[in-house]
């Protein structure tokens, strides 16, 4: 293998990570407060749709009627992904509420509220996409100002003749979408807002044992909505950057494909810490990358199949959680509504 | 009858301060179950003052109500002399009151500092919050014995220290008021004496202390006043010195109870068990039983006495088949037992052995299920319970755990009942009912009374004796020196996994016992 071709694997872990790592915080603010949550698939699809939907829309030219729908564009440039991403914020925070007020306020139970979110967003995306834009489930190509372009950091050029360390941040870590940064940086801010703010310590406290921090006379409710919100933040951060920074640039009928679950996995596989998460949304990138970039290997006596290849990211996730965890403790109020005694 | 100070902690004269807690006709209703009934009660400054009654008297919501779990639907409360309106546990904290509950309100996982300073953060950013809590915990640490390694993950600590972890965090929140809620059930007898020196210079530093409990031998030793509640009403309150612990059983049960077991000497028969070299290896590969051998004989009560964790549990689980042994030998009745994995509780039962285990909501009990149910687990293969095609009679059992209800004295008498709606007597009254009414030849039996009220310990300690008249054999596993002394009609002691000595009641006592469960023999030090 070539050293370009590492970096090119590299640069597509990245990618490929980003959404997993963004859900898989989002799950870890959650579930840290004591709220399961399996709904970060349906949460990140229809953040994908929002955002796709609004940005074609208010990029559309103002004066036409481009779609069979009744709708017309707004015509706007730049802002229109700007006005997409808050869209798919929107979206995934309605679901987020949802969920809250199914588990928190309702004591409802969190499995079934997140399995409903995951069937409601898939059924929903698609029809409305439908209704709207009659392509078959999908939103328009989102071109030019409706698309996050990609960011060269600085000095990337300057540095690029440095060996190694050079072509690392230049090939690598520069030439992303927006997207890609905010979820590196969420990965150091989430784990000093967890472990060394106030609120951090009681979302986590709520997680482990609500009566004490009831006994302390805060409320649980309040705390465990906050969680829930911050995860619809990250989900729908998420799913934009599925539809909007990616070169599908568009929603997609299921474009999720399973990611909110191994987002879950990566969570389990990082014991719910935020540093572990970079760790294991990066290996799971990389197993992507690997299976997208060797789709066949030939080893002579027989090739492996594609088919396989492109299994394969999903059957280690199984093989990694049976094997390798080890001892994962979730917080212990996890999936249990708080009620006080008796 | 007793005398009610009613005057107890009023201001007598205009100087004296006006009592700590001034409750007055509180009344509590849940549904159609009046929990208290036009409460009052005074506390005065600077005392311990103790709460007793039987399990469901009212006690823990009563004080619920003055932490502000849940609010009273009448009545008064003055903190101070100052009428406070108690809503949240907020504004318990603002009044200066703490609680030690029952079942520590600790999260788990978080350092003592963490748990110390949750709730009473003093900014967005926990760094200086910590900084002053652990400066304060030195402090306090030296006023009143209350050392605790603050970087300390607190699920690691022992029970005893975690306790302090929760006194630490009401004193830390400036409470002059503490309440704690059966503070010494999960306390050995060492860390039981340590926390009465805590309260004891607490009350020297001028708080106030509430302890409830429904042992009265802790009430004796520290209270000044106790109060007494039976059924929701606030029964009487009385000097401490002035009562006794009969004169305070007979006001908690509402009628004459007898404290000690009537029991004639016991005529051990033939040896129905004998264990040999017996071995346990735990989960972790540490040892939890060492070398274990003892007879137990028809017709006797074999005591088995030791601070928690000393191998007891592995005995009574190794004897009841549900952990294998790594070596030794039982025989029953001159037959072998199979002692690994292969053998399971009901093998054992069909052999004879019957088995009351310690902690019944774990292994007794399955607590969503119905009484009759659970009065008939373990033994539900039983022909009397068979009907044709592989189906069970679920009328004979029925007919069956009425029965037991109505012979053990288990109450609310309803079969259909969940089993956790029973008080914790209750509860062990359907266990024991079970396992005694199979005609076991021996029993084993661990914590026969742990969380039961005095009317239920009375009942069971004479269904117990019963069973030994009747030539059955018994290992009674408990850690109450004073059950052991009490029933035992031959007494082993446990440390560290191994057998530390052997007593007959009459020749022994707390103190001889007590250096044994701390793995001294006396006898032998002195020889």
């Amino acid at each position: 293998m070539e050293w370009v071709d590492v970096l090119r694997l590299f640069d597509s872990t990245l990618r490929l990570a980003t959404p997993l790592l963004l859900a898989c915080l989002a799950g870890l603010f959650s579930e840290r407060a004591g709220i399961f949550d399996i709904g970060l698939e349906g949460k990140m699809l229809a953040a994908a749709f929002a955002s796709a939907a609004v940005a074609a829309w208010a990029a559309a030219p103002a004066l036409e009627n481009p779609f069979p729908g009744e709708i017309s564009g707004l015509g706007l440039g730049w802002t229109a992904a700007l006005l997409g991403v808050l869209a798919g914020l929107a979206a995934s925070m309605l679901l987020s509420l949802l969920h809250g007020l199914a588990s928190i306020t309702l004591r409802g139970n969190q499995l079934i509220s997140g399995v409903a979110i995951n069937f409601l967003a898939a059924g929903l995306t698609v029809l409305i996409a439908q209704d709207l834009f009659s392509r078959g489930g999908q939103t328009p190509q989102l071109t030019g100002g409706a698309r996050f372009t990609e960011i060269t950091l600085p000095l990337a050029e300057t540095l690029r003749g440095i060996p190694f360390i050079g072509p690392l941040y230049a090939d690598v870590l520069s030439g992303h979408v927006i997207f890609i940064y905010i979820a590196l940086l969420a990965v150091p801010v989430s784990w000093w807002i967890l472990f060394r703010t106030r609120f951090g310590l009681r979302l986590r406290a709520v997680g482990e044992n609500p009566g004490a921090v009831d006994t302390a006379g805060i409320s649980v409710t309040r705390q465990r909505y906050a969680a829930v919100l911050i995860c619809g933040v990250l989900c729908g951060l998420a799913g934009a950057y599925l539809s909007m920074g990616t070169s599908a640039a568009g929603f997609g009928r299921d474009m999720t494909a399973g990611r909110g679950f191994i987002a879950l996995a990566a969570l389990i596989f990082a014991k719910w810490r935020p540093w572990s998460a970079l760790g294991a949304c990066l290996l799971f990138g990389l197993l992507q990358a690997i299976s997208g970039y060797y789709p066949k290997i030939d080893l002579g006596i027989f090739v492996i199949p594609s088919d396989f290849m492109e299994a394969l990211p999903y059957i280690l996730t199984v093989v990694i959680l049976a094997g390798f965890v080890g001892k994962a403790t979730p917080p212990k109020a996890g999936g249990v509504p708080y009620v006080k005694e008796r | 009858m007793v005398d009610t100070l009613t005057n107890e902690g009023r201001p007598a004269a205009a100087a004296s301060p006006p009592p700590a807690i001034e409750l007055s006709g509180i009344s509590k209703a849940f549904g159609p179950v009046q929990a208290n009934k036009d409460i009052a009660l005074n506390v005065a400054k600077g005392t311990i003052h103790g709460i007793v009654g039987e399990n469901g008297a009212g006690k823990s919501t009563l004080m619920s109500i003055l932490y502000g779990f849940y609010k009273a639907d009448k009545g008064e409360i003055k903190i101070n002399g100052v009428p406070t309106e108690i809503n949240n546990s907020d504004d318990a904290i603002a009044a200066g009151i703490g609680m030690v509950h029952q079942h520590f309100m600790l999260v788990q996982p978080f350092t003592v500092l963490e748990n110390v300073i949750l709730g009473a953060e003093d900014g967005a950013l926990l760094k200086p919050s910590l900084a002053k809590a652990r400066s304060a915990l030195v402090q306090l640490a030296k006023d009143y014995e209350l050392e605790v390694d603050p970087d300390a993950i607190v699920g690691e600590l022992a029970v005893g220290f975690q306790q302090r972890v929760e006194i630490l965090k009401a004193l830390y929140r400036s409470a002059d008021i503490l309440i704690l809620d059966e503070p010494t059930g999960v306390l050995t007898p060492a860390e039981a004496d340590h926390l009465f020196r805590i309260l004891e210079g607490l009350k020297a530093q001028g708080k106030t202390i509430i302890l409830i409990t429904h042992k009265l031998r802790e009430i004796m030793a520290i209270t000044d006043t106790v109060s007494v509640m039976r059924r929701g009403e606030m029964t009487a309150t009385v000097k401490t010195s002035e009562t006794s612990p009969s004169e305070l059983a007979e006001l908690m049960v509402g009628r004459r109870v007898l404290l000690q077991v009537d029991k004639t000497p016991a005529s051990p028969g033939e040896t129905l068990m004998e264990v040999r070299n017996l071995s346990v290896i735990g989960d972790n590969g540490v040892p939890r039983l060492k070398s274990i051998s003892f007879d137990l004989r028809a017709g006797e009560i074999l005591g088995v006495a030791g601070v928690a964790g000393n191998g007891q549990s592995a005995l009574l689980e190794v004897l009841g088949g549900i952990e294998a042994a790594s070596e030794g030998s039982v025989t029953l009745k001159g037959q072998p037992l199979d002692l690994s994995h292969a053998q399971t509780a009901g093998l054992r039962r069909e052999k004879g052995i019957g088995h009351v285990p310690e902690d019944r909501h774990r292994l007794g009990l399955i607590m969503p299920y119905q009484a009759w149910e659970n009065a008939c687990f373990g033994y539900h293969d039983a022909p009397e319970f068979q009907r044709s095609f592989g189906l069970i009679d679920n009328r004979a059992m029925l007919t069956d755990a009425r029965g037991k209800m109505d012979r053990f004295d288990i109450r609310p008498q309803d079969p259909n009942l969940k089993a956790a709606n029973f008080s914790g007597g209750n509860q062990q009254k359907i266990v024991l009912a079970r396992e005694i009414e199979r005609n076991p030849d021996v029993l084993l039996i661990g914590q026969p009374t742990r969380g039961v009220d005095i009317g239920a310990i009375e009942f069971i300690h004479q269904q117990i004796v019963a069973l030994r008249d009747q030539g059955k054999a018994i290992l009674l596993v408990s850690v109450e020196l004073e059950e052991i002394l009490a029933l035992s009609d031959r007494i082993i002691v446990m440390f560290d996994g191994k057998i530390s000595g052997e007593r007959l009641p009459e020749q022994t006592d707390e103190n001889d016992l007590g250096l044994l469960m701390a793995g001294i023999d006396p006898r032998e030090s002195a020889a």
